[in-house]
């Protein structure tokens, strides 16, 4: 699966698409491909505070817990909540999935992200 | 954690052929092996609907022949033995002086003096040893680790005797539930055992290591109309705890005993007397302040491995296995408890990375099949 050149990456595997000053953040396929079949998403509720390189949530797989972590500082503004009832679309679309959506704190925050050519570089 | 180098790793038989076919492989117990084909969930649904087959080649073969062979056995596993006729098996635990596991086994008496165990992969060693020097001390008997004379490999569900038939010239159907005979699959000669780690009906093929390749190709074309795909050890672990068997390393352990695991049925009370068995009676007699039980989780979240059973904000437990299951589609696991916490329906709190969460005891098994083969 191609990493869409439209967003930054995280070396933790999360990605974030921005727009304007709010900023959609998901995992990537290689993430998705680590976790095997996602179970629960558990996500923060709207208004919460995030910081950059911070937990905002975890993600269960069958056999396995992960954190997920905040690429960017900010606060939540919007929780998927299609994430509750079909954890699986994780899996099926990564890349199309957004978990939260984060007004950002700074708009230059995300500088130190990778791009799409970076990332897939850190994959090796 | 460190990691351990690939080529450190043991491999089965069939390790050419899980990597050839893509599977995910981890280093369990010592060993590369594939954790999953096509997904955990979907090979655990095959196997709860149709049927998979499993490489468990890693686990262990330890045998125990000579005029002296029943008595040793009977000195090392908890469960009686003599009732044990040749074709038949049964589950026992292999017990320190505490009463503890040393390890879980099948033990399968192939003829009057001669038994063979079936142990896990990581405790070969350190079962062979303990063994061994049990064997010699009782005489009249020799232990050998025949763990390298054997590919193991099991076919779960309900269409397996379906699959193996066609491939075997014995009569399958007649062989009951923990029993086993001998015959040929695919041309290979092999030990049928109609036993598995799923709560399916199934079987479990012993056959020689150079011959797993051609069984394990012909089970999977033998299924291929039924759909019956490879599986890899994640849906192993999420079929068995569906069905409430105890993992070693994660449930039992050289700390538990068999009493506290709710395993009382394979102690053989009536036997005189075994490794272990003074703790175990005490504990029959005086009471045991733990067990493991089942639980459901109430609150969102799933109870893995190592989480703590929380009263007051004090541990009180641990849950020893954990996960949501792929069938039942509930976070569901097991759970040392304090006896006042062990009756169904009795609430329990469990740290989930520091979140209090609710779970409710049940009753074990969480999934039992609705047409049981044994009889």
């Amino acid at each position: 699966m191609a990493y869409p050149a439209d967003r930054k990456y995280t070396k933790d595997h999360e990605w974030i698409r921005i727009a304007g000053d709010t900023g959609e953040i998901g995992i990537t396929d290689y993430a998705q491909q680590q976790l095997g079949d996602v179970v629960y998403v558990d996500l923060p509720d709207v208004g919460r505070k995030v910081n950059a390189g911070e937990s905002f949530g975890s993600i269960e797989s069958v056999k396995a817990v992960s954190e997920l972590f905040a690429p960017v500082s900010g606060e939540v503004v919007a929780v998927n909540d299609q994430l509750k009832g079909h954890p699986e679309v994780v899996n099926t679309d990564p890349h199309g999935t957004w978990m939260i959506k984060v007004k950002l704190a700074s708009p230059t925050d995300s500088g130190a992200l990778l791009d799409s050519s970076q990332y897939q570089s850190h994959l090796g | 954690m460190t990691e351990t180098i690939a080529s450190d790793l043991r491999k089965t038989p069939l390790h050419a052929r899980h990597c050839a076919s893509n599977a995910r492989m981890v280093p369990f117990g010592g060993w590369d092996m594939p954790v999953e084909y096509s997904g955990i969930t979907a090979e655990h649904i095959a196997v709860r609907t149709r049927a998979g087959v499993f490489d468990v080649s890693h686990m262990g073969e330890i045998e125990i022949a000579g005029k002296g062979a029943l008595a040793a056995v009977q000195r090392i596993s908890s469960n009686d033995a003599s009732r044990l006729q040749v074709g038949q098996a049964h589950y026992s635990a292999l017990t320190t002086f505490d009463g503890t596991f040393v390890d879980d086994m099948l033990v399968y008496r192939m003829a009057p003096g001669h038994f063979l165990l079936v142990v896990n992969a990581s405790n070969i060693a350190k079962d062979y040893a303990w063994i061994a020097a049990q064997v010699a001390e009782a005489g009249e008997a020799a232990a050998v680790d025949s763990s390298s004379r054997y590919a193991l490999i099991a076919i779960q569900g309900p269409a397996a005797l379906g699959v193996v038939q066609p491939l075997c010239s014995t009569e399958l159907a007649g062989v009951k539930y923990y029993w086993f005979t001998h015959g040929e699959v695919a041309g290979a000669r092999a030990m049928i055992s109609r036993t598995g780690y799923t709560g399916e009906d199934g079987f479990e093929i012993f056959v020689p290591p150079n011959m797993a390749d051609r069984v394990w190709q012909a089970l999977l074309e033998s299924g291929r109309a039924a759909d019956v795909i490879p599986c890899g050890l994640g849906a192993r672990d999420t079929l068995r705890l569906e069905a409430a068997m105890r993992l070693y390393g994660n449930d039992i352990d050289e700390t538990t005993t068999p009493l506290e695991a709710d395993l009382g049925w394979i102690v053989g009370w009536k036997k005189e007397s075994f490794i272990g068995h003074e703790r175990l009676r005490e504990q029959k007699e005086n009471g045991i302040t733990r067990k493991l039980v089942g639980f459901e989780m109430i609150d969102r979240g799933i109870a893995r491995h190592g989480y703590p059973v929380l009263r007051d904000g004090k541990a009180v437990g641990v849950v020893t296995s954990g996960t949501q299951t792929p069938y039942l589609k509930k976070a569901i696991g097991m759970a040392y408890v304090p006896m006042d916490l062990t009756a169904a329906g009795s609430e329990i709190t469990i740290d989930v990375r520091g979140r209090a969460s609710r779970a409710a005891v049940v009753p074990l098994p969480f999934y039992k099949r609705v047409t049981p083969q044994e009889t």
